[in-house]
């Protein structure tokens, strides 16, 4: 049979994201995929060179607009593994409730997206409704809804009022029934069932080889949570439970990431409720020369920064590294052997965060133009007005 | 096997190839190796010791450049942080890739970017930079300057 070569990208149409995919398919059948990333390269290794310490917690909280709290949370305790030190216990809990509403919004999104991707539109709707709740609470903790600046090296900037806590108590505890009715319309819905078990599958030695990250791995019975392994914040103080299943399916990720939301509610009320008193942040003053680590669970898996140090109050190395740049290259192994329809669901069963991927400065050399927001603005208006003026309006 | 044995196990296996063990904390272990030694010792790292890999970070410094191979034990929360310094005229380094898949496009974002040839990648095409972008250009090197004059960049607001 011939083969037909089908490109997806480079900004892809359903995750409206800019990544380009190339699928090599028989017939219905996906026998080859390759992707192109870079399309969106923003510079923030290198910015970050150019930014103090302090300075680059708000850079890499701008990398990715969904989990913009798990790169400044990787971040600040790699600048405290240059030390190293930890943060005081009041500012780890805040930090912990701060990284679980975090994941809670970051799963609804998900699965509101392979919702929509199923052409089930219900479940989007639902999800995404809920996820306003969630980004109510953030906003009465932080102030804002996304990129909540509550991070800085040797603990946090912004304190939890006492005041604040029993409305956020029964905000999370009014979510719940509603999450109890998406899991379950979700979980026994045979439909889901019959579109999503047994596709894009990854086995466990694949998911170790290809050192792939959180829900991903997890589905895969790989049980491995930065959380429980390398405990932080104040996870190693906590009862909650490891969500693990075997399958490797795109239907066990998604039973991984509602199944996770309500540990995070779990552990987000548990640390509202036993707040520590004390500082909120030990003054670090200057940076000493050195290297530090920090890792974090991510809602997509492990965020990883390396900083180096030389004393200065800059950094000389930051390297990040995002989920999806370990997660994404499974994709060789679950879509292959697939029809196109699967593909588009197997995919996006990673929550892939292309964005976050990309970190590095790189213009178009063809088009020597870069149209800054002005610019979009103008043109913008320019269309309306021509559409007007077809139309005989004044 | 417990942390101090994993250090004790990783001195006698590979003590002639090890150039300085760093115990820098609880869970964090630096270990610089020649460069030549890199396949055994990550592939034992990641195989028999059943260690994730996390990433590897390369560093353009003054008179060397670097590689920093990242592995976690989790068993025991231990990170293994595997140390490579290549002179700065020709960094040459034998690639991991084909023995472990994970670090495919790592090494071709290190190529890329700061110009570290992986003799032996499986798969050396671009991943991040544009075709357009000129070979020899590494754009995470100290040195690396502007080299297209007639680009209009945006500045920002």
């Amino acid at each position: 049979m011939g083969r037909t070569v089908i490109p997806i990208g480079p900004f892809h149409p359903l995750q409206e994201e800019p990544e380009f995919f190339t699928l090599t398919v028989e017939g219905e059948t996906v026998v080859d995929i390759d992707v192109r990333i870079g399309y969106n390269h923003r510079g923030i290794e290198k910015l970050s060179e150019s930014k103090n310490f302090d300075n680059s917690t708000f850079v890499v909280e701008r990398i990715c607009g969904i989990c913009s709290t798990s790169h400044p949370f990787a971040y600040v305790r790699a600048v405290e593994d240059i030390f190293p030190v930890e943060a005081p216990p009041r500012a780890k809990y805040i930090r912990t409730i701060i990284a679980e509403g975090e994941r809670i919004h970051s799963h609804l999104l998900w699965l509101g997206l392979a919702g929509h991707f199923l052409g089930y539109n219900t479940v989007y709707m639902w999800a995404w409704k809920l996820r306003e709740e969630i980004l109510d609470v953030m906003e009465i903790l932080s102030g804002n809804r996304n990129n909540y600046a509550m991070f800085r090296p040797g603990g946090v900037r912004r304190d939890i009022k006492a005041g604040d806590i029993p409305a956020v108590l029964a905000k999370i505890d009014s979510i719940v029934p509603t999450l109890e009715m998406i899991k379950k319309a979700v979980l026994d819905d045979p439909v889901l069932h019959a579109r999503l078990e047994g596709i894009g599958i990854l086995s466990r030695q694949q998911a170790i080889d290809y050192s792939a990250l959180g829900p991903t791995s997890r589905a895969s019975g790989v049980a491995r949570d930065v959380r429980k392994d390398s405990p932080y914040g104040a996870y190693g103080e906590l009862e909650w439970d490891m969500i693990v299943t075997s399958n490797g399916d795109v239907f066990d990720k998604a039973v991984i990431r509602i199944l996770e939301t309500f540990q995070s509610i779990r552990i987000m009320k548990y640390c509202l409720e036993h707040l520590p008193e004390g500082e909120i942040d030990l003054n670090l003053g200057e940076i000493p020369p050195g290297e530090g680590i920090g890792h974090i669970e991510a809602p997509r898996g492990e965020t990883f920064h390396y900083v180096k140090s030389d004393g200065t109050n800059r950094v000389i190395r930051h390297k990040v590294r995002a989920p999806t740049f370990m997660n994404l290259p499974t994709y060789k192994s679950t879509v292959v052997g697939y029809t196109i329809s699967d593909a588009t669901i197997i995919l996006a069963a990673i929550d892939p965060c292309y964005c976050c991927t990309e970190r590095i400065a790189v213009r178009d050399t063809h088009d020597r133009k870069i149209f800054d927001g002005n610019d979009l603005i103008r043109l913008s208006r320019e269309k309306t007005e021509r559409i007007r003026r077809k139309l005989g309006y004044r | 096997m417990t942390r101090e044995e994993v250090i004790a196990d990783l001195q006698s296996r590979f003590g002639d190839d090890i150039v300085e063990l760093v115990d820098k904390s609880h869970n964090r272990v630096y270990m610089e190796i020649n460069p030549r030694a890199i396949t055994w010792v990550g592939t034992y790292i990641f195989r028999d010791l059943h260690a994730r890999f996390n990433i590897a970070s390369a560093t353009d410094m003054p008179h060397h450049m670097e590689i920093l191979y990242h592995f976690t034990i989790e068993d025991i929360d231990l990170m293994v942080n595997v140390r490579v310094k290549l002179p700065k005229d020709a960094p040459k380094i034998h690639s991991l890739a084909s023995a472990i898949w994970a670090l495919d496009w790592i090494e071709r974002e290190m190529h890329e970017l700061l110009g570290i040839e992986f003799i032996g990648h499986p798969d050396p095409r671009r991943l991040l930079l544009p075709d357009s972008w000129p070979e020899g250009v590494y754009p995470l090197r100290q040195d690396y300057r502007e080299w297209d004059k007639t680009a209009v960049r945006d500045r920002g607001v």
